[in-house]
């Protein structure tokens, strides 16, 4: 699978984690693809630059260039859609009325704390809205490939590049695997490839296991 | 009523001066009030210190003043899309002061509205957390965050009445509403300027009482970019 499909069945996995009705913040990367697979769910997507209700990318007709997503790139508005200043964007992500934010993430420990805004000996000059994300959310699914181009797992025993918050995110999506962190546990909730959960374990060095469900 | 409006745009060189906190409105280019900015450019004033998400874009807006040293200190949320000003940080020329953009966002609100500061769970236990006041509020860890005010604001706003009320265009909004409470002096650069009462006063977001000076921008959209009338 060339890296670019990888990217997408990553997002189109998490557009099925997505629930009719749901404020949705999609990060920069892998996130941003989530959009074309949401297929007729209906979720209002946020831009922490001040707007709710994303449509779809603009013809050449419509292009405005001060109408702009939190990557800078220029989008249209849905219908039902609101624009509102830096500030009341960033009360609605930290006050935890943003059901989900889906994040590119570097590094991710067992626990779910992770690491996606710097990486080490390198000048820490933009952080942009990832840590407001991070600690405010209702609900965060990180997105990324498993194992970076060197075949090293970014889920890692302890993070090495610097964290993001002391929140633990909720779900990880990768080409993989899907895990979920419980009670500061990492689970397996469903393996995408055809690979065992012990070759699993053995591939990122940790013990896995799958999740437990529980009938409530 | 005060004559807010300045015709000749010299007229505003004089309201800049060394050393100045200068709080600039934008996300990337939109939003920027990039005639005023050239402004402050011909005014060859130095040690500027810059509050704003970014410095510019497309070698547009502060990338203008940055390339001129202009700028001593940034304060914003991010830098690294603009590699010159990595490099000038790296070389000791340009202080940086990053905050996550809804620190940033808020801090400025506060400068505004009266309020010291404030604390807020976001960047707990990271970098940018370091040599702040840590509190715990009902059972969650929280860090202390100061408000932001500056001694110019400049920002770019859709419409203003001769007042100084104004309206926004789409994302271009960001965060010119909370730096026209925040300074001493708030100069609004506009696309249109109306008699008073053409705006609806229910779609005001931004009422005149914070708005000192207001010009005509220079600049219009031109497909993909923006370029000089």
């Amino acid at each position: 699978m060339s890296n670019a499909d990888v990217r997408y069945k990553i997002a189109q996995r998490i557009a099925q984690e997505l629930e009719d009705g749901q404020v949705v913040n999609l990060g920069v990367g892998i996130p941003t693809l989530v959009n074309e697979f949401i297929d007729d769910k209906e979720v209002y997507l946020q831009a922490e630059n001040g707007l709710l209700g994303i449509g779809p990318p603009p013809t050449k007709e419509e292009l405005d260039i001060d109408l702009i997503n939190a990557s800078k790139e220029p989008v249209t508005i849905a219908k039902g859609a609101s624009f509102f200043s830096s500030a009341d964007s960033f009360a609605m992500i930290r006050g935890g009325h943003v059901d989900v934010a889906v994040l590119g993430i570097l590094q991710v420990d067992p626990r779910g704390q992770i690491a996606n805004w710097a990486v080490p000996n390198q000048p820490i000059l933009g952080v942009g809205g990832a840590m407001d994300l991070v600690a405010g959310a209702k609900k965060v699914i990180g997105a990324a490939t498993l194992f970076t181009k060197d075949g090293t797992s970014k889920i890692v025993k302890e993070l090495t590049y610097p964290v993001s918050g002391v929140r633990l995110i909720d779900m990880l999506v990768t080409d993989y695997a899907v895990f979920s962190f419980e009670n500061g546990e990492i689970q397996v909730e469903e393996i995408l490839i055809d690979i065992s959960l012990s070759e699993l374990s053995e591939k990122i060095g940790i013990s896995l296991k799958w999740r437990e469900f529980i009938d409530k | 009523m005060k004559q807010k409006i300045v015709e000749d745009l010299n007229n505003l060189i004089s309201l800049f001066k060394d050393g100045q906190k200068i709080l600039v409105g934008g996300f990337g280019i939109s939003g920027t009030p990039l005639t005023v900015i050239d402004i402050i450019a011909e005014s060859k004033v130095k040690g500027l210190h810059v509050v704003s998400n970014n410095l510019g874009d497309y070698g547009m807006g502060l990338h203008q003043l940055f390339i001129r040293g202009q700028i001593e200190k940034a304060i914003g949320s991010f830098f690294t899309i603009n590699r010159e000003a990595v490099v000038a940080w790296s070389k000791g020329e340009l202080q940086i002061d990053l905050l996550p953009q809804g620190t940033l966002a808020e801090a400025i609100r506060c400068g505004g509205a009266g309020i010291g500061g404030f604390y807020t769970k976001t960047a707990v236990g990271t970098e940018l957390a370091k040599g702040k006041e840590e509190r715990v509020i009902d059972g969650e860890r929280y860090i202390f965050e100061k408000a932001i005010k500056g001694d110019v604001a400049i920002i770019r706003a859709k419409k203003a009445d001769r007042l100084g009320n104004l309206i926004y265009h789409t994302t271009a909004r960001n965060f010119n509403p909370m730096m026209a409470t925040a300074a001493d002096i708030v100069i609004a650069e506009v696309d249109e300027i109306v008699e008073v009462g053409e705006i609806d006063p229910e779609q005001i977001v931004t009422p005149h009482v914070y708005v000192d000076y207001i010009i005509q921008t220079a600049y219009k959209k031109e497909g993909d970019k923006y370029v000089k009338c």
